[in-house]
């Protein structure tokens, strides 16, 4: 492309806005941004400030930094070896009588396309007998070299306490093995269901899905068809010459040196196909004021994850999602990524978001037509306290919801005592009359990801409440 | 994984000239390989060791953020590989000169691998050829007994970081002795207590009597005490040979005792898992130096590429493009620590030191500041000291012996301290002290220290198995307990018990800050710890505690 002056350039790029749906418009932006998406799933304390450092003389590589090599994580390790694999040999070793070691770690991303992706990551521990540095002797703290000017006392830096979220974490994130969020949560949700026991839906409800035919060239075929998918056939060809050793990462393609085998030419070819309509809507609601910033939402996000992938896997993959975030106020946003990473400094009103629910559901009719299960994650404070507001909203929506599954995230000061939220809700004896529809889960900040796997067995199998 | 071209092979040959003329020592031979990423992916989790043994973990993702340094001794990103011939990689595109700066870094290292004393036990053996048959000794296992080949690497994996490193280089060092030495602390330490046991005051008599004979007849002391001994007691010589064969050398460490003694591995059926013990046991002894000589070694071969990148005659034009990279690998952070930067930093100090004759008692007792800056005696001996240091020191004896008030001065250093501000809601880094003794202790509690736990045979009930934790201020990672004591169980085949030291409480600042805040400069409100000793106990795969 030839080099455009800056005016013609600035003018197309408005032309362009015009042009770009919404959507479109805030994919660009995000793209333009350069910000990393990855979630900060392992807090690794090595964020992008720059008093985020390495501490330790032992995080230092020749590779890393004399020769500046790019260390590749995560992504293409997984494809080592099966997940299946590793989660066979997991459960061989429960038979065996030892405990389980993998944790199926998730990273989450939106991809090019705007849509949301899922991968998975099995991760483990090899545990050994080490010192434990969290406990400092009296009058030690977290001390580390430096040099510079200054005098003895002076401030020389500093980092908020809460890293932005959404800015990234280094740990373990990286190019390929990702797939898009369907498929994959889907296989999430099967390895849920088959590995971890989570329960099978028993009665997936009344509602049917529609089902009809339609033709179109959606079909890829090698070699030979209607159409040629220039697009899939240029894939293809590099993928050829990556096995072939002809290209390579680090250097720019040389289109004339591919080679290009018949195979690789694909076509698309007229098919017929079903057209399913989905027979689950699942609403997550999310209390994104201050008090849930770090580990709350963490651990929120991470079990509605797993929920969805789970209720995809049940409804085999026919479920269409809405996202709902709250402080005083509630709205509907449309992607999983803005739902992970938006965060207000504002207070909490729980009724709101149930609210908003409501007037969905009725506005577009929604019931006549789905399952609708709505779930809630919170740290358990409300300002409306005594739940007035809360309460009828949630009765409201148990005339027409499968199941309601809140999820309370206790933070450290009260682990021993129910939160506001799990007060009035025990008081409106919603969580004995309805057990069947309105279930409550309180863990701990700490929790991992066995308990937050025994939570959404908790929210949709027993009535029961453990912390 | 492919050799490095001919041309980049010639250049490193140039430079094994030029650090061979500089003083540095290492073998002939070494193999050079460019590695992709695809390769990175595989030889990272195996340390880059192309033959280490093949073991599940591996293949995943380890959480590694969690005391990693002190789970693994080795480094993942190892560029040089200490074996015979050394084994180093490369980035496929790195242009000459970059190429010559990395190679007088690499020979730095493998000068330091084949030179330092705390790497030499592994001077006689080619470990990737080692490993090479270790692996397919394991491979063969696995193919025989399967997933429990896998439990006993993980097990024996569990307590790799307890290995008695230190015990195997003294072993090292001692002379075989001569037959009439084993005969004499034969004679001493068995025959006379085990076999006569004779009183105290004869033992100490024999005693006076050797030391008589040996002053007597300085050439060949033994040869008129034995005689006397022949005499005395005629069977002597025939109980030393029947010993000679029964002697074991005692267990240098938690795993070689359970090789050793566990009644499971005993059984005959259990024999198979001793040898894939042994290759674990071997494999961490053998990463054991490389993170115990961590700032020494990437000093080293710092102070290294530097000095004869600069003096190199075929670089010339590259000046800057080496700047750039030289102060991005050995600038000192502002925050942190950096072994590349501090180590070179600390031989430049010593050579200097020596240069001007500083390690004197002369020097020490200058108390004037300006004269202390300028002495010099000019002794010019400053390389020579850092290669004896070079051959000597690890880490802890380094930064123990060279960190002083002149070092820390000399390169503006401090340790920063990490304060909440709970006001702006920050956490504030600040400069806590400029000390040199501040500076070091820091630096020393960040060196890599494994926890000294050793068997206490006396303790040892019936099947059981006793570890005693000798308690160094810190308290071991309490989640890993009930995993590795488990691993132990199932080697030793019985209950397995660990004494250790637990917080039984930790007073509460007065200020009711809630714990959120560290202690203070001031050094009021510091919350007082008060430590007990517990019995943990592992039977039948059930974790239970005792307070002692």
């Amino acid at each position: 492309m030839k080099k455009k002056s800056a005016g013609t350039a600035k003018h197309t790029d408005r032309e362009n806005r015009d042009l770009l749906t919404k959507e479109q418009t805030r994919i660009m932006e995000e793209r333009q941004s350069g910000v990393s998406h990855a979630p900060p799933l392992q807090q690794d304390g090595a964020g992008n400030s720059p008093f985020a450092h390495t501490h330790s003389v032992y995080g230092f590589n020749d590779l890393k930094h004399l020769q500046s090599l790019a260390v590749i994580k995560t992504g293409l390790v997984t494809e080592l070896r099966p997940l299946d694999e590793i989660l066979e040999r997991d459960n061989q070793r429960e038979k065996d009588g030892f405990p389980r070691k993998i944790n199926i770690g998730r990273l989450i991303k939106p991809g090019k396309s705007g849509k949301d992706k899922i991968v998975i990551v099995p991760t483990t521990v090899e545990e050994k007998f080490i010192h434990d540095s969290s406990i400092h002797p009296p009058n030690e703290e977290d001390e580390s070299g430096g040099t510079g000017d200054g005098e003895e006392g002076e401030v020389i830096g500093e980092q908020p306490i809460r890293v932005e979220e959404g800015a990234g974490s280094g740990a373990g994130q990286g190019e390929g093995g990702a797939h898009e969020m369907e498929s994959s949560a889907y296989e999430l949700g099967r390895i849920l269901t088959e590995k971890f026991e989570l329960p099978n839906l028993k009665d997936k409800g009344k509602k049917r899905s529609l089902t009809r035919y339609t033709y179109d060239l959606t079909d890829k075929n090698k070699s030979h068809g209607q159409l040629l998918d220039k697009k899939a056939t240029l894939k293809q060809v590099i993928k050829t010459n990556i096995n072939l050793g002809t290209v390579s990462r680090h250097e720019p393609v040389d289109t004339e040196s591919l080679v290009i085998s018949p195979r690789d030419r694909i076509y698309r070819i007229l098919s017929r196909e079903k057209d399913y309509e989905s027979q689950a809507i699942v609403f997550f609601l999310r209390d994104y004021s201050g008090s849930m910033a770090g580990k709350a939402t963490e651990l929120v996000v991470a079990q509605h994850v797993m929920i969805y992938s789970w209720l995809l896997y049940q409804y085999a993959m026919q479920v269409q999602t809405r996202f709902i975030l709250h402080d005083t106020e509630a709205k509907e946003v449309s992607d999983f990524y803005t739902y992970y990473n938006s965060k207000v400094a504002g207070g909490t009103q729980v009724s709101a978001a149930f609210k908003l629910v409501n007037e969905i559901v009725e506005k577009e009719n929604l019931t006549a037509d789905y399952n609708i299960y709505v779930f809630h994650g919170t740290d358990g404070d409300d300002w409306d306290s005594e739940g007035e507001k809360a309460i009828p909203e949630i009765k409201a929506m148990l005339m027409y919801a499968n199941r309601v599954g809140i999820s309370v995230v206790r933070h450290p000061y009260n682990y021993s005592s129910p939160t506001e939220v799990e007060k009035y809700l025990e008081k409106s004896e919603l969580l004995t009359e309805q057990s069947d529809l309105i279930r409550i889960d309180s863990i701990r900040e700490d929790a991992d990801e066995a308990r937050l796997i025994q939570g959404i067995k908790n929210l949709i199998m027993h009535a029961k409440v453990t912390i | 994984m492919e050799l490095v071209d001919q041309h980049t092979k010639k250049i490193m040959e140039g430079c094994k000239e030029r650090a061979r003329d500089k003083g540095l020592r290492f073998q002939d031979e070494s193999l050079e390989y460019i590695v992709t990423n695809r390769d990175l992916i595989e030889l990272s989790p195996k340390a880059m060791i192309p033959t280490l043994y093949d073991y599940w973990v591996h293949d995943i993702e380890v959480y590694r953020e969690k005391g990693r340094y002190e789970l693994y001794p080795s480094n993942p990103y190892e560029t040089v590989i200490n074996t015979r011939p050394a084994i180093s990689f490369y980035n496929d595109n790195n242009p000459d000169w970059l190429n010559v700066m990395i190679f007088y870094h690499v020979l730095a290292h493998v000068d330091f691998f084949q030179n330092n004393q705390y790497f030499s036990h592994t001077w006689d053996y080619d470990f990737t050829g080692q490993a090479l048959s270790d692996k397919r000794l394991i491979a063969n296992a696995r193919s025989q007994k399967g997933r429990w080949a896998d439990y006993v690497i993980e097990f024996t994996r569990g307590i790799d970081n307890l290995v008695g490193y230190y015990n195997e280089l003294s072993a090292l060092d001692r002379p075989a002795g001569s037959k009439q030495t084993r005969m004499l602390d034969f004679y001493f330490d068995v025959f006379l207590q085990s076999e006569k046991k004779v009183s105290v005051s004869d033992y100490i008599k024999e005693i006076e009597r050797f030391n008589e004979c040996s002053n007597k007849n300085k050439k060949d002391p033994y040869r008129s005490f034995f005689a006397e001994i022949k005499r005395k007691h005629p069977e002597f010589e025939a109980v030393f040979e029947k010993n000679l064969g029964k002697k074991k050398t005692p267990a240098s460490d938690v795993v070689e005792y359970i090789i050793q003694n566990s009644p499971f591995l005993k059984k005959e059926e259990n024999g198979w898992m001793k040898p894939i013990m042994e290759i674990v046991r071997k494999t961490s002894l053998f990463f054991q130096p490389q993170i115990r000589t961590k700032i020494m070694n990437e000093g080293w071969a710092s102070y290294w590429h530097e000095t004869l990148f600069l003096e190199d005659d075929r670089i010339n034009g590259h000046e800057v493009d080496f700047a750039r990279v030289n102060a991005g690998v050995t600038a000192m952070p502002m925050v942190g620590l950096n072994p590349y930067a501090l180590g070179m930093r600390i031989f430049y100090h010593i050579e200097e030191m020596v240069n001007k004759g500083k390690y004197s008692v002369a020097f020490s007792r200058l108390a004037d500041a300006n004269m202390r800056e300028k002495y010099d005696t000019l002794t010019g001996r400053g390389r020579e000291f850092i290669f004896y240091v070079r051959k000597h020191f690890n880490d802890s004896m380094f930064a123990n012996t060279f960190i002083e008030q002149d070092f820390i001065t000399k390169n503006n250093l401090f340790v920063t301290g990490k304060r909440l501000n709970k006001d702006r809601m920050v956490w504030e880094y600040y400069i806590k002290s400029r000390k040199a003794g501040e500076y070091k202790k820091m630096l020393l509690d960040s060196l890599y220290h494994p926890p000294f736990i050793e068997i206490n045979e006396s303790k040892n009930e019936d099947d059981g198995l006793y570890l005693n934790h000798h308690f160094e201020g810190k308290p071991l990672v309490k989640e890993f307990l009930t995993n590795t004591m488990l691993g132990i169980e199932y080697l030793w085949g019985g209950p397995v018990q660990l004494e250790t030291s637990e917080v039984e409480s930790v007073s509460e600042p007065s200020d009711g800050s809630g714990g959120m805040v560290h202690a203070t400069d001031t050094g009021k409100d510091i919350p007082e710890i008060k430590w007990q000793r517990v019995v943990y106990t592992m039977q039948n795969r059930k974790l239970s505690k005792k307070i002692l």
